[in-house]
């Protein structure tokens, strides 16, 4: 079967003044009907710049040097501005980082949501206001009817989050990307996004490509998890499998410096080095400069897949 | 995130905020070129600006008159020149006047707020509720036409700007961590303020300087032109401007054009200025 | 309140140690205008707690449940609406916050501030924020003893010499976390406040700086009030832990009875809430809607009526007060 979402070999550069930034390079991912991928790295790794293609909202400065991002029939990156525009809100939504400002802070919360049903569903201008209510009783806003009359500033995060949600699914999107959707919001509120997102996911079969720094919050919620560091896809795979036998040292590093329930001071792993400057000459594997694991071997062009099962693959010459 | 390896030389930074925009390089020639009409222009001028010679009336260009000669028979070029000390002077006397004052005022408002905020929001709101150029030629109506008072007019017709961004740009900065920090630290109020907010609204003020210096130098010179401030025969570009505009249907432009383009010419200068100055005083943009 | 209570909800269990700072019926109300003329948002209200020397307290809550405010009345930034805080046994709130920035004390409590790029200021050189306390706090003129101190501070949370004449945006987050925490204990206090002090920070070097911090305390002595949402984070370093909601502090314990045996619903909502890659897929009960007003609150309702999954018309007749069950656990809730 074809995945719904398929990226191949996708390279970006951005130009800038100050030279080019290799953004993205040889990534690789595909998303089936109803999973929840996970896609995670830290500040610098190009998890944003991966969405943000996908949407095909990537920068003006942004330039793709080879790859393709396959939607369902739709090759995104040559498609026609209008042709995405259809997709976008219908069959492929999106959720940002910071929910108040995402909103337009001028225009009342219910007024919103109608405008992408107007866009994208065929609802008779009277259905819509019903529409936009039911929209918001499925994200479990209380007092729906009154929320819809409300300006983005009167919300708390959470709620302008849950706003964000209901425009996102209102048109019951195949795909629904949520860029670190709740970073910013309070734990509880967190648990019940994500908890929503969950049970879209499970009900209507959405897939779901959930891009975010936390670890913990993918192995919670993601069926399988997608490392990325400084613009390359290390590692892909099941979660309880990359969770318990990451292949990638720094997936390991990674899984060692997040702080779980079970986590000692002492025991906190720190990963040498820095991310390393994305504009200036790269090693093959660009994780080699912080590595211990580093041999002559992996700073051969190209750098390939390894595949430890179907399921799990990784970039890497000296796997775990 | 880029680190450089040395630390910071002031000229290094002046060599890259210039090196990297050839307009700054230009609008700085100019600078330079009108500083040095301001500061030797009676050295430098070919002839006396004051000496009439009812020979020489209106005489277009030629080698001898390089800007021609106006309704007198003064050289125009050697007043042009001349002009320069007195039009620079009186915008930038106004416009560090202003400057300060509305730093000072518009700081103390943003950073302490209450009735000090509402204090020097109504003598902000009383200078705008004027249209400023009417409240400067009634300044000056008012003291007495002089080229002080012309400095006056302009300070205080510019004070609102500076005011309001000064208070601005303290509000947006009086919440910030550092702030508490520098709390935490042991200073006062006026400490914090003087020591730890200002420096950082020093640089886009400067922007805003510069870029009123051109307003403030059209304003004097437009003060002069109606009749009020500056009197003839003393050379002045917006006098000279005003004479020469009663030859624009008989055809000798040269009276007007050159006093009018060195206008320009200034404003022009400045406003590129801005830009430059805003990337040779913020430390962000500092290599 | 009764002693015993109130011993317990900030001392260390049996001995009675002279706290090195207390804080007592503490309140700060704010005056809301506009629609609500008149009324009052308690941002925190009636807190007590205290911290002993070299202890390391977690203060744990969410958005809008005072902790920063608490944090400003403790580092005496704000001045209280009522309620003392004593430090060493002495008010520090018998004078106003801007005496208190001119005595000796301010040195004392120090803060380590959330975003590292918004505490550092611009237009400082590294070596000009660190100078600055001392200069101010400890009347340091002195250049070669300035320099010795700011250098000193700045081995001690391992920032490389070369860097100290750089300004804020050269360096990287960790860098700049780094050059916050030197500032804070380059005046040698006895209490640090950090205030989410990793949260804008990547994981790995979240890391680094935890481990700096836990070592920091070990070495210097320094007593930790370690405010943070990531209950993963503040069970690494504290061994006491505050929770608090809308103003008031709802349960107080030891680190490992609070996370196996929490007592208050609120606290186990927190807990259950943090995302645990063993229980994938497993639904649990969520604590959903949004925290009560914080304006003019009914004194006579637990705060937590309306959102509590075991609330009962007793708790909208009373206030749960902070009760004692074992060492130094304290609860507010009528079923504990």
């Amino acid at each position: 079967m074809t995945a719904l979402l398929a990226i191949e070999d996708l390279s970006l550069v951005f130009r800038t003044r100050h030279g080019t930034v290799r953004a993205l390079e040889d990534v690789s991912l595909s998303v089936e009907r109803g999973e929840i991928v996970g896609v995670v790295g830290e500040s610098g790794s190009g998890k944003s710049v991966l969405a943000y293609a996908v949407m095909g909202l990537q920068d003006a400065a942004a330039q793709v040097q080879r790859g393709s991002i396959r939607f369902g029939g739709l090759d995104v990156l040559a498609a026609s501005e209008q042709a995405l525009a259809a997709v976008r809100g219908r069959e492929l939504a999106m959720i940002f980082q910071s929910p108040r400002t995402a909103l337009n802070p001028i225009r009342k919360v219910g007024c919103q949501i109608e405008d992408i049903l107007r866009q994208h569903a065929a609802l008779r201008r009277s259905d819509l206001r019903r529409h936009a209510i039911n929209a918001l009783a499925r994200v479990r806003i209380p007092d729906p009817e009154r929320r819809c009359e409300a300006y983005p500033f009167e919300l708390s995060g959470g709620m302008c989050q849950r706003v964000m949600i209901a425009m996102a699914l209102a048109c019951s999107p195949f795909l629904l990307i949520a860029d670190e959707p709740t970073t910013g919001l309070d734990v509880t509120t967190q648990a019940v996004i994500m908890d929503l997102i969950r049970d879209q996911s499970r009900s209507t079969r959405m897939s779901t490509l959930l891009i975010t720094h936390d670890l913990g919050l993918a192995g919670e919620y993601c069926d399988r998890i997608a490392v990325m560091h400084a613009g390359h896809l290390v590692e892909v795979a099941a979660t309880e499998e990359l969770l318990s036998r990451p292949a990638h040292p720094y997936t390991q590093q990674l899984l060692a410096a997040t702080p779980t329930p079970r986590s000692t001071v002492g025991g906190l792993v720190s990963i040498p080095g820095q991310l390393p400057d994305l504009r200036a000459e790269l090693p093959a594997c660009r994780f080699s400069a912080r590595c211990r694991r580093h041999v002559p071997l992996c700073d051969e062009r190209p750098l390939p897949w390894t595949a430890l099962s179907p399921a799990h693959l990784v970039r890497c010459r000296v796997p775990l | 995130m880029s680190d450089a390896t040395l630390p910071q030389t002031l000229t290094r930074n002046v060599a890259h905020a210039f090196g990297e925009n050839r307009l700054t390089l230009a609008a700085v020639a100019i600078l330079l070129l009108l500083a040095l009409c301001a500061l030797f222009g009676n050295v430098l001028a070919p002839y006396d600006p004051l000496t009439t010679d009812g020979a020489a009336r209106l005489m277009p260009p030629n080698a001898a008159h390089l800007f021609g000669t106006d309704a007198l028979g003064r050289d125009i070029f050697s007043r042009v020149i001349v002009a320069a000390r007195l039009d620079l002077g009186m915008a930038i006397s106004a416009v560090v006047l202003s400057f300060l004052g509305g730093l000072a005022l518009g700081a103390a408002a943003g950073y302490f707020g209450g009735w000090c905020d509402r204090l020097i929001g109504r003598l902000v709101d009383t200078i705008m509720a004027f249209p400023l150029f009417v409240l400067a030629m009634g300044i000056v109506a008012a003291l007495g036409n002089s080229v002080l008072n012309i400095i006056i007019a302009t300070m205080i017709i510019n004070l609102p700007f500076y005011c309001r961004f000064a208070r601005g740009e303290v509000n947006v900065r009086r919440e910030m961590g550092y702030v508490e920090a520098a709390r935490m630290g042991g200073n006062r109020s006026l400490a914090v303020l003087v020591n730890h907010i200002i420096p950082n609204i020093l640089p886009p003020m400067m922007v805003q300087a510069s870029l009123n210096m051109g307003w403030a130098i059209l304003n004097a010179a437009g003060l002069s032109f109606i009749g009020l401030g500056v009197r003839p025969p003393t050379p002045e570009w917006g006098i000279m401007v005003s004479e020469g505009a009663s030859f624009i249907i008989s055809g000798e432009w040269w009276s007007f054009v050159f006093p009018g383009a060195a206008l320009v010419l200034a404003v022009f200068c400045f406003n590129l200025l801005g830009d430059g100055l805003r990337d040779l005083l913020d430390p962000r943009r500092r290599i | 309140m009764d002693r015993a209570v109130a011993r317990a909800s900030g001392a260390l269990p049996g001995a009675a140690v002279t706290p090195l700072l207390e804080a007592r019926a503490l309140t700060k109300r704010y005056p809301i205008g506009g629609r609500h003329k008149g009324a009052m948002l308690y941002a925190v209200d009636a807190v007590d707690l205290a911290i002993a020397p070299g202890e390391c307290v977690g203060l744990v809550g969410e958005s809008g449940c005072g902790k920063s405010t608490l944090v400003r009345l403790l580092a005496r930034l704000i001045d209280p609406s009522s309620g003392t805080i004593l430090l060493d046994g002495k008010e520090t709130t018998a004078v106003s916050q801007a005496t208190f920035t001119t005595l000796p004390e301010r040195a004392r409590i120090q803060v380590v501030f959330q975003d590292p790029t918004e505490s550092l200021n611009p237009s400082f050189r590294v070596f000009d924020a660190i100078a600055d306390p001392l200069r101010r706090l400890l009347g340091l003129r002195d250049k070669g003893k300035l320099a010795m101190r700011v250098h000193h501070a700045a081995d001690l949370v391992g920032l490389p010499r070369e860097l100290i004449q750089r300004y804020p945006h050269q360096l990287s987050g960790g860098q700049r976390a780094r050059v916050g925490i030197a500032r804070a204990i380059a005046v040698e206090p006895s209490l640090l406040i950090l205030d989410e002090p990793t949260s804008a920070l990547d994981v790995s070097v979240q890391a680094v700086i935890l481990r700096l911090l836990d070592d920091l305390r070990t070495r210097l002595g320094v007593s930790y009030l370690f405010v943070s949402h990531d209950l993963n984070v503040v069970r690494l370093l504290c061994s006491r832990i505050i929770v608090m909601y809308l103003g008031r502090v709802v349960e107080a314990a030891p680190t490992e009875v609070l996370f196996g045996a929490a007592r208050h619903p609120y606290t186990r909502a927190l807990i259950g809430a943090i995302p645990d890659p063993a229980r994938r897929g497993e639904a649990r009960p969520r604590l959903d809607g949004s925290p009560r007003s914080p304006i003019d609150p009914d004194p006579d309702t637990c705060r937590f009526y309306g959102r509590c999954p075991i609330a009962t018309e007793r708790c909208a007749a009373a206030m749960p007060e902070l009760t004692l069950f074992g060492d130094a656990h304290v609860v507010a809730c009528h079923f504990a």
